[in-house]
């Protein structure tokens, strides 16, 4: 007699367990029960945002490839499989554990889809530095991702760091992973064909994990919880071996389907794949290798132990596929065989211990929950510019803004990141977007993630179009052609109506801006119950996108090449300073709106930066985020360390606050400089596609200096400039 | 002239340097698998970089017991041309092919970035392409990179002149500020008394191509060709 307190432990509701009786006509087992638990989760059946999610676009101006658990798109004979996945509950737990098996497990999403991983990226968001749990969550964080991605030999080449008090009690870990495979050469995550074999590979099952997605990622935290047990270990030196098995394997044709055991493990597999394969499975327990002793079938059915897959072998070429794991010291071993009627059987030595219909697992009940928007907005979106003091010293917050944590360099980050093996890496970590090339072509791909998640929370749809928009600008800027994206959709707990709207119009904000943009959203996944007794995180939609550059050569970066180039900017400035840095740092202030966003503004910047990169006319292009304009060309002056140039702007033509022109974060901007024989051509591109242009100033000297008409806001030795951009965050940590 | 890339478990930078031999200077290339023992036929062996058996030991410690390390051995006892490239170096120290330990970075941290090194000996197999106090740019990429032997055996190294790098700034000036990892005398490289066997811990690899920032890194394997070919 199954108790209402363990289907509730599970995670499970009344209603949900009343529904489960109903579909097997009989009390379920302890590992029906369980399977059930972990596959209607919505951490693995997206039982919440399963219906907004249906919005966004799958097809876009790339032919794309949608898979079980990626996606990506084609490029003449290659496929780019790529997926972004978050591990921010097992982060907050464990950091370096959770952010390494979060890196795992991505990697794996993409080399079970028969691509080869060849770039990683990270979207990490924490609570202040100032508290010290922040501090070992962010240096745990840092640690995992080097302990795990160097160590497995797939390069860290991007991502963000962002900080905001939101974050504290619930840190963000976003991993992304990108592959390329030759394009007949994918797999898929299905089982089928009576007979065939489902083999085990990789690591042993053990006890660690059990219950991850249900219980550690399908609610929210709360005092003085004990959650460790739930986090799993992670073992890279394995992920490399079953990387190089995996692509052996898959090269012999052999291989069927294949799927990473990642939350919820055998259970998610074996329905998983049963189902996305109108087959059924007959697995049997006993043939599970396991490194702890008396393990119940629930607790089999339930582990996520790492760096374990499911295959499904053609008949008769078991020992082939067997023979290559063997060759790399990883288990294989056939767990059952591919069954025509639909249903998962689990059995224990030869008893059955759980049968359902797979088809009921992966298809659980989807939720449409209430939403409304929250009270809070209209009093916060109120920002009265007048009320804002200005400041005497615009070189005071300009450096402030540099040290500012979101802004600072991240080189103390991304150097304990191995970026370069591989060696595609053609612009490494630090400029708008990685690029990588892809050898055996003259192309290349960039690739980068993006979220202002305090747009999101002051406006979720306009937000969530800013992403979207940002991170094709940052694309643009290094050259690429935006292609499609992955979303990794953090937020709260749905059952509460105000984060539910976040959630609903972020969505929609992002389906509406890659429609109009043309990309497909290839692949992602949704993190809900982001909160705990200290705070609720801002909405958080992180869009990795990738782009591709038709030659590699035009390949861009942010810093400023040339003394006496000339310094454009395309779009421009205008009277704002919600949501901005500026205001937080300075004021501690979050209020107001997101900047404005004019989608077809935005567009006509971007065609217009993207063809004058194409024809080589610009030797450095750099988008204005966070920090506004004067931030922005700071670090065109600073960001290559052995080549800092300063730069005078002095034709700023704008009437307005001149912390507003300097710090203030409108869209759809970005800073070109050239030579001077080529300014006149950019400027009839901009023309052809209406982008607004102007010539703002030119690169020179050892000094940044920023003029509104003949008034001096900034004077700033690079030196200067440098070394509060530079040092910030490691005195944070090392003190 | 064949080159042959060892294949250890863990290895990382093996299909790296398989494609510097192969598609850059278009040279003959084979792997050789851990578990095997043929060598037969090869003219260079490259260890290359990654975490062979995940370096949860000390890095290199196990790898040294794998079947292919014999081989090698005997490979170089012959005088055949072997350089093992960051994990590679380390594999040779614990193997005894040269002389010395790695210990962690002094920083303790993994560090991934492009350093100056300085050719300190051009009269090698592995450097006759550059100029002696040729300053390359080459990146490193490592935890345990802090290269350490004792006095005697650093005197030995300096009088049989084996130190092939030593990290530097731009400019050449070798100093503690330049090095990166803590290494005792900032050594970046040394050969073996005989001078077949290069351990180094940049990566030539990553920098063999204009395209990914530096092509300095290219003269290296350049150096091994031209000495096989022309000896």
């Amino acid at each position: 007699m199954i108790k209402q307190e363990v289907y509730r432990s599970l995670g499970l509701s009344d209603k949900e367990y009343r529904n489960i009786l109903k579909i097997l006509k009989h009390k379920p087992t302890n590992t029906e029960l369980a399977m059930f638990s972990v596959e209607w989760s919505e951490h693995c059946g997206y039982t919440r945002s399963r219906k907004w999610l249906r919005l966004l676009p799958k097809t876009g101006k790339y032919k794309t490839l949608i898979g079980e658990d990626s996606g990506g798109i084609i490029l003449d004979g290659l496929a780019i499989i790529f997926k972004m996945e978050s591990h921010n509950h097992p982060s907050q737990v464990e950091p370096k554990q959770g952010a390494a098996t979060g890196v795992g497990g991505i990697i794996r999403d993409i080399f079970t889809a028969g691509a080869r991983p060849i770039a990683l990226l990270d979207s990490l968001r924490f609570g202040p530095l100032s508290q010290a749990y922040n501090k070992y969550l962010f240096t745990g964080v840092i640690d995992g991702i080097q302990f795990y991605g160097n160590c497995v030999g797939v390069p860290t080449v991007g991502g963000e760091i962002y900080f905001d008090k939101s974050y504290t009690g619930n840190c963000l870990v976003n991993a992304m992973c990108i592959g390329i495979a030759k394009k007949g050469k994918l797999v898929r995550a299905r089982a089928f064909g009576k007979e065939n074999s489902i083999m085990y590979v990789g690591s042993s099952t053990g006890r660690d994990g059990i219950g991850g997605c249900s219980i550690l990622a399908s609610h929210e935290f709360k005092e003085g919880e004990e959650k460790r047990p739930t986090v799993q270990i992670g073992d890279p030196f394995t992920e490399k071996c079953l990387i190089e098995a995996t692509l052996e394997a898959i090269n012999t044709g052999y291989v069927v389907g294949i799927k990473d055991m990642g939350a919820a493990g055998l259970t998610c597999c074996t329905s998983e794949m049963a189902s996305a394969g109108n087959s059924g499975m007959d697995i049997e327990l006993q043939a599970v290798p396991r490194r702890e002793e008396n393990m119940q079938p629930w607790e089999l059915m339930m582990s996520e132990s790492q760096e374990r897959m499911l295959i499904c072998v053609k008949k008769g070429k078991e020992d082939q596929i067997k023979k290559i794991f063997l060759k790399w010291d990883l288990n294989a071993s056939i767990i059952g065989k591919v069954t025509n009627d639909e249903l998962v059987t689990i059995r224990d030595n030869g008893k059955i211990v759980a049968q359902i219909k797979a088809h009921s697992l992966t298809q659980p009940p989807i939720y449409d929950m209430p939403y409304k928007k929250p009270r809070y907005l209209r009093e916060l979106n109120k920002l009265k510019l007048n009320k804002i003091l200005k400041p005497k010293d615009y070189n005071k917050v300009l450096l402030k803004l540099l040290a500012a944590p979101s802004i600072t360099n991240k080189t103390w980050v991304y150097e304990q990141y191995d970026h370069m093996v591989g060696t595609n890496t053609v612009i490494l970590p630090g400029s708008d977007a990685a690029v990588l090339r892809l050898k055996g072509t003259n192309k290349a791909i960039a690739a980068t993630t993006d979220c202002n998640s305090r747009y999101c929370f002051l406006n979720p749809y306009r937000g969530a179009q800013i992403a979207v928009a940002e991170a094709a600008r940052n694309l643009v800027c290094s050259g690429a052609h935006p292609a499609a994206v992955t979303d990794c959709l953090n937020f709260g707990n749905p059952e509460k109506p105000e984060s539910f709207w976040q959630f609903k119009n972020c969505v929609e904000g992002i389906a509406d801006a890659c429609k109009f943009f043309n990309i497909a959203v290839v692949s992602g996944n949704v993190s809900f119950y982001n909160e705990s007794p200290q705070s609720v995180i801002n909405p958080t939609p992180t869009i990795g996108m990738i782009g591709i550059i038709n030659d590699v050569n035009k390949a861009c970066s942010q810093n400023f090449k040339q003394e006496g180039d000339v310094i454009i900017l395309l779009g421009y400035c205008r009277d704002e300073l919600g949501a901005s840095e500026y205001l937080k740092e300075i004021y501690n202030l979050m209020k107001g709106n997101a900047p404005q966003l004019d989608l077809r503004l935005e567009q006509a910047v971007q065609r217009t930066a993207l063809e004058a990169i194409e024809k080589g006319l610009v030797n450095s292009a750099h988008d204005c985020s966070e920090g506004g304009l004067a931030v922005a060309l700071a670090e065109c002056c600073i960001s290559n360390k052995d080549n800092m140039i300063g730069a005078i702007i002095d034709n700023l033509n704008y009437d307005m606050r001149a912390d507003a022109l300097l710090f203030g974060e409108s869209q759809s901007r970005i800073i070109l400089s050239c030579s001077k024989d080529c300014v006149e051509k950019i400027r009839k591109i901009a023309l052809e596609f209406k982008a607004p242009f102007c010539v703002i100033g030119k690169i020179g000297g050892r000094v940044l200096r920023i003029l509104k008409a003949k008034e001096e806001l900034i004077y700033l030795p690079l030196e200067k400039l440098f070394d509060e951009w530079n040092g910030s965050l490691k005195r944070k940590i090392e003190g | 002239m064949k080159f042959g890339v060892v294949v250890l478990p863990g290895s990382n930078c093996d299909q790296d340097c398989f494609y510097v031999i192969k598609d850059v200077l278009k040279k003959p290339v084979r792997y050789i698998w851990h578990k095997d023992t043929d060598v037969d036929g090869l003219n260079c062996v490259i260890l290359p970089g990654g975490f062979s058996y995940g370096d949860y030991l000390r890095t290199g410690a196990i790898a040294r017991f794998s079947p292919v390390m014999k081989s090698i051995a005997g490979f170089a006892r012959k005088g055949g041309t072997v350089i093992g490239i960051c994990n590679g170096f380390q594999i040779l120290l614990e193997a005894g092919l040269l002389p010395g330990v790695m210990l962690r970075n002094k920083g303790l941290h993994f560090l991934c970035k492009y350093v100056y090194i300085k050719t300190e000996n051009n009269q090698t197999r592995f450097t006759n392409f550059y100029n002696t106090g040729q300053i390359l740019r080459i990146p490193v990429a490592h935890n345990e990179g802090n290269y350490y032997i004792d006095a005697a055996g650093l005197k030995e190294l300096r009088d049989n002149n084996q130190i092939v790098f030593r990290y530097c700034s731009a400019t050449g000036e070798i100093s503690d500020q330049f090095n990166p990892n803590g290494a005792l005398d900032n050594i970046a490289g040394i050969i073996n008394k005989k001078g077949n066997v290069l351990g180094m811990m940049p990566h030539p690899e990553r920098s063999s191509e204009r395209e990914l920032g530096s092509p300095d890194g290219y003269f290296v394997f350049k150096s091994i060709v031209e000495w096989l070919e022309n000896r």
